[in-house]
């Protein structure tokens, strides 16, 4: 804290400085600024630290650009005589400039230098001191990353600076920010109590948990700045449980859409053609390689299309998943019909076996599957944090059960798939070719499951095992909802994740877990055919 | 057309036996010596283990290369035990009864390790195990060449309390028995530091948890009271993405709240999408990143032996490493491969380990490391941050946890004792 305090005055001054600063003056400062570069290679953290606050004392512009790169990592030290110089990796040798003047050195060899040691620390006061410098930058993100950075360190020796951002700061957005923390650096000033009373007040305007944060060790002060940090926090509080109810109910529906996703193809296979299937995992994870393909050819081949290589991978993963699915629903299970203990062992076996498969090919460890640019990062809607992966994935699994109910209700082959279900006989004779509708429906059940290991992709591991995590699930999904009924699944799957969210906070993820199995046992027993019971002859069959 | 099924059965079951079956040991000859190797190569583990399979199988390669041990090539002897606890102990003692292996190198988790204890005690052979794990434990069959708690959890909570001034913890595992036990010893060892209770968190989760929302907001909340907060981590390999990727999608950065973790080591992190993960802290005793000339010669005779200078090294690949060139030594020292003798012979051995030092058998057969602490790079590797200025010996009984205080452990002639109680005077102290 000492150290911001006396970087940012000095920063200031600097910034204000900046364009009157001479060449003539640069080369003067550059004696007194060697060895201060040099004692950024201290033999520990607190040594640099203090380098670096020597360096900012000296108020030189090229201050910012060195302490840039050592927040970047790229300043390095010759082992023999200690040299600090900028270095670059090209092959085995760092490419090498003055970190002062940017001259070209001759490249160091990689085992001949040393990374001066940056931790999350040094990182932080680093960000702080160019926080201080950006401030007034022409660049909104640049003055938006600054404001940040001092709300988060409350320098009380950035409110002159943050005053005058403030005044000329056209965006509103940066400018609630920037008063944000200029009320958070004055509560750690030793302004007077009116002006923290009020800065109280501003501060539990923002984003109440940041202030939970900025509040919570003011309440021992008391006096009346104490008074208004204790009737902020309650009033905070009381609008932070109400916002948890509702966290629980969108997280709740973001678990219970991932649920869906991985049941959905299983109430295909399972609900409405009564193969109990222990594959389906492996379907949803051949679907999540298959995602993980597509992106490999389509970074060695046409890297601009990342961002739409999610998109590209949709229709491959239900054409694999697909395949794979008819492939062995001719080979092994239309034997078995009718077996259900037999189809249960042959699955699970040939599970065991696409497992390993994927394992002998692409190795046992994790692949690389990456996000495209708009799954990545959050928003905040109220008090609430939703990161946009989830997001993305509650609208595509209520897209796919719509296009599945759809196909169903719809199409040739879903009036055709309905009635092999309902009266297999009745539709044989009616010329439906039965086998191939089995085939074709199991198909359609395993390519959705690849469509879910698209989406599943990128949120989970991609492994041999990502199928394993999710089979229990699926059954409970299907089973919990009522066999045969997709609406069944879509209600089951939701309320299993709402359920679960509820019980997490006060249970614990393992606990709650146990609990909603317990329940719908419990549940089962009472409704054996669970929510939506299929009714009618079809179900004696 | 009645039969097929059966015999589609039958052909799975093959398959799926296929996957689990043992590579065949080679044929028994007496001018070799025989080390076994029991690591999983398939069902979920396999995705650390194969590593230490390929691993031994280098060392073993390298050792042959200079002649052996005591004029005899060795001959390894690999068998899959798939993930499967109870097998971990049918393919040991088939290692040890039928394949006569001289040691054995592997296991990966507790619950395998305790699977096989009880085959190696009865069968009198050697078992070197090369990962990290919760102590509490002390076999004179067992060589413990990975961390105790004390040459890892401890140093990085004592990191994150100096260097980053963390006073609130979130201690944040995996349901079982290596989070559950390292959780009790650091509590202990915190609230002896004087943090109070209010000021840690302790939250477990399922095995392969995929859903961090929760959790993730949770420990936000947690850490939004003013005090700098850490999150020490025992999750278990496979639930580390999916929480990292919360953490950052949240919002959560490594200077705002920084994970550290037992179980991330570069091997977890090769093939994946690091961004993340940058600056979250990992503790361990070994790096790939670790800049001494053994570490570099190492390297690269393993890219050589795996002719792809992509595979990454670490931590229980040292373990292996330094537990197999303990065996060595002490065969040679005692002139035999028998137990009995390599068990006497092998305290107080010294190897040198990768990071430029010596690691040395302790009587209660854990040895000495130093301890590191590395943060995570876009690249995958780590950065090193820190370092013990000394070695640390391997505590197999916790100093932090009531009933596990008073023992000690000595496997040393005349004591040869695993859990000698100080305050009792007596061998087992403690039933356990």
């Amino acid at each position: 804290m000492q150290l911001n305090r006396s970087l940012s005055v000095l920063l200031l001054m600097l910034g204000l400085c900046f364009h009157a600063a001479g060449a003539s003056a640069q080369s003067s400062g550059d004696e007194k600024l060697r060895p201060l570069i040099q004692a950024l290679a201290g033999d520990n953290f607190d040594d640099t630290t203090k380098a670096v606050s020597d360096l900012v004392r000296t108020g030189d512009p090229r201050v910012s650009m060195i302490l840039n790169a050592l927040g970047a990592g790229d300043l390095y030290v010759t082992k023999a005589d200690q040299t600090v110089f900028l270095g670059k990796r090209e092959g085995a040798d760092y490419a090498a400039s003055d970190p002062l003047t940017g001259a070209k050195l001759d490249p160091v060899p990689r085992s001949a230098a040393e990374k001066i040691k940056v931790n999350n620390r040094l990182r932080r006061d680093i960000a702080a001191a160019i926080g201080g410098l950006t401030l007034m930058s022409d660049d909104i993100a640049e003055r938006r990353s600054a404001a940040e950075a001092i709300l988060k360190t409350r320098d009380p020796g950035s409110i002159p600076l943050l005053d005058q951002a403030i005044a000329a700061e056209k965006d509103a957005g940066v400018k609630a920010l920037m008063q944000q923390a200029k009320a958070a650096a004055v509560l750690n000033s030793e302004a007077t109590d009116e002006v923290k009373v009020a800065a109280i007040a501003e501060v539990s305007a923002g984003n109440s948990r940041d202030a939970l944060g900025l509040l919570t060790p003011l309440e021992s002060v008391g006096g009346p700045v104490g008074e208004a940090a204790k009737a902020a926090i309650a009033s905070i509080n009381s609008k932070l449980a109400l916002w948890n109810g509702i966290q629980n109910i969108v997280y709740g529906l973001s678990l219970g859409s991932v649920l869906l996703l991985a049941a959905i193809g299983l109430a295909i296979t399972f609900g409405v053609m009564g193969v109990i299937n222990m594959a389906h995992g492996e379907m949803v994870m051949i679907g999540a390689y298959t995602t993980f393909v597509v992106q490999q050819i389509i970074r060695t081949s046409a890297p601009g299309l990342f961002d739409y290589s999610l998109l590209i991978a949709l229709p491959a993963a239900f054409l694999v998943s697909g395949a794979v699915g008819v492939v062995i629903e001719r080979g092994v299970i239309r034997f078995l019909y009718g077996r259900p203990l037999e189809t249960l062992l042959a699955t699970w076996g040939i599970s065991l076996v696409l497992q390993q498969a994927i394992r002998s090919w692409f190795g046992a460890s994790n692949v690389q599957v990456g996000n495209p640019s708009w799954m990545a990062g959050s928003f905040d809607l109220g008090l609430l944090t939703l990161t946009w992966s989830r997001l993305w994935i509650i609208v595509f699994s209520l897209s796919v059960f719509a296009i599945l109910q759809l196909v169903l209700k719809k199409t040739m082959l879903g009036l055709r798939m309905r009635a092999v279900t309902q009266n297999r006989r009745m539709a044989s004779s009616m010329g439906i070719r039965t086998p191939w509708v089995d085939a074709l429906t199991f198909g359609l059940g395993s390519g959705i499951a690849g469509i879910a290991g698209v989406a599943l992709s990128q949120i989970d591991n991609v492994s041999p095992n990502l199928g394993q995590g999710y089979i229990i699930d699926s059954f409970m999904v299907v089973v919990f909802g009522g066999v045969g009924n997709l609406w069944g699944t879509l209600v089951g799957a939701m309320s299993l994740g709402i359920a679960n969210k509820f019980l997490e906070p006060f249970a614990g993820a393992v606990l709650g877990k146990i609990v909603v199995l317990v329940l719908i046992i419990l549940f089962i027993q009472k409704r054996p055919r669970g929510l939506f019971a299929l009714k009618g002859r079809a179900i004696e069959a | 057309m009645f039969n097929l099924p059966a015999r589609f059965i039958g052909t799975l079951t093959a398959a799926a036996m296929g996957a689990s079956l043992a590579l065949p040991p080679a044929k028994a000859a007496d001018d070799t010596i025989k080390v076994g190797i029991l690591h999983s190569l398939s069902g979920t583990m396999a995705i650390s283990e194969t590593t230490l399979k390929d691993t031994m199988l280098f060392l073993i390669d390298e050792q042959n290369k200079k002649g052996g041990v005591l004029g005899k090539k060795l001959e390894a002897v690999v068998v899959d035990p798939a993930s499967d606890w109870p097998l971990f102990a049918e393919k040991a003692r088939q290692l040890i009864e039928q394949d006569k292996v001289a040691a054995v190198f592997g296991c990966w988790t507790s619950s395998s390790r305790k699977s096989v204890l009880p085959v190696f005690e009865e069968l009198n052979s050697m078992l070197f195990y090369p990962v990290q794990y919760e102590g509490e434990e002390s076999s004179r069959n067992v060589f413990y060449t990975g961390a105790a708690p004390n040459q890892q959890a401890i140093p990085a909570v004592d990191y994150l309390a100096k260097e980053e001034g963390v006073e609130r913890w979130v201690l944040a595992g995996t349901d079982y028995v290596y989070p559950q036990t390292t959780n009790k010893i650091l509590k202990a060892y915190l609230n002896a530091k004087g943090v109070k209770d209010e000021d840690i968190m302790i939250n477990y989760t399922p095995f392969g948890q995929s859903d961090w929302q929760t959790i993730v907001s949770d420990i936000k909340k947690f850490g939004s009271t003013g005090k700098k907060t850490a999150v020490v981590s025992t999750i278990n390999g496979d639930a580390n993405v999916p929480f990292y990727k919360e953490l950052a999608n949240q919002g959560i950065k490594a200077e705002d709240i920084p994970v550290v973790a037992f179980s991330v080591g570069e091997e977890e992190l090769a093939g994946l999408d690091t961004k993340p993960l940058v600056g979250h802290l990992a503790a361990w005793n070994y790096f790939q990143s670790v800049d001494a000339d053994a570490n570099a010669e190492f390297i690269k005779e393993w890219h050589a032996y795996t002719k792809n200078d992509k595979r990454v090294t670490n931590d229980p690949m040292e373990a292996t490493y330094i537990g197999f060139n303990m065996w060595v030594k002490a065969v040679e020292a005692a002139g035999t491969t028998d137990s009995n003798a390599v068990i006497d012979t092998i305290v107080g051995t010294s190897v040198p380990n990768l990071s430029g030092g010596y690691a040395t058998m302790m009587p209660n057969h854990h040895i000495t490391k130093p301890v590191l602490i590395g943060e995570v790079q876009d690249d995958g590797q780590f950065d090193i941050v820190y370092q013990t200025p000394g070695l640390v010996v391997g505590d197999e009984w916790s100093d932090y946890l009531p009933g596990s205080k008073e023992l000690i452990s000595d496997w040393r002639k005349p004591m040869s004792c695993g859990n000698f109680n100080i305050a009792s005077g007596k061998c087992g102290g403690v039933t356990n």
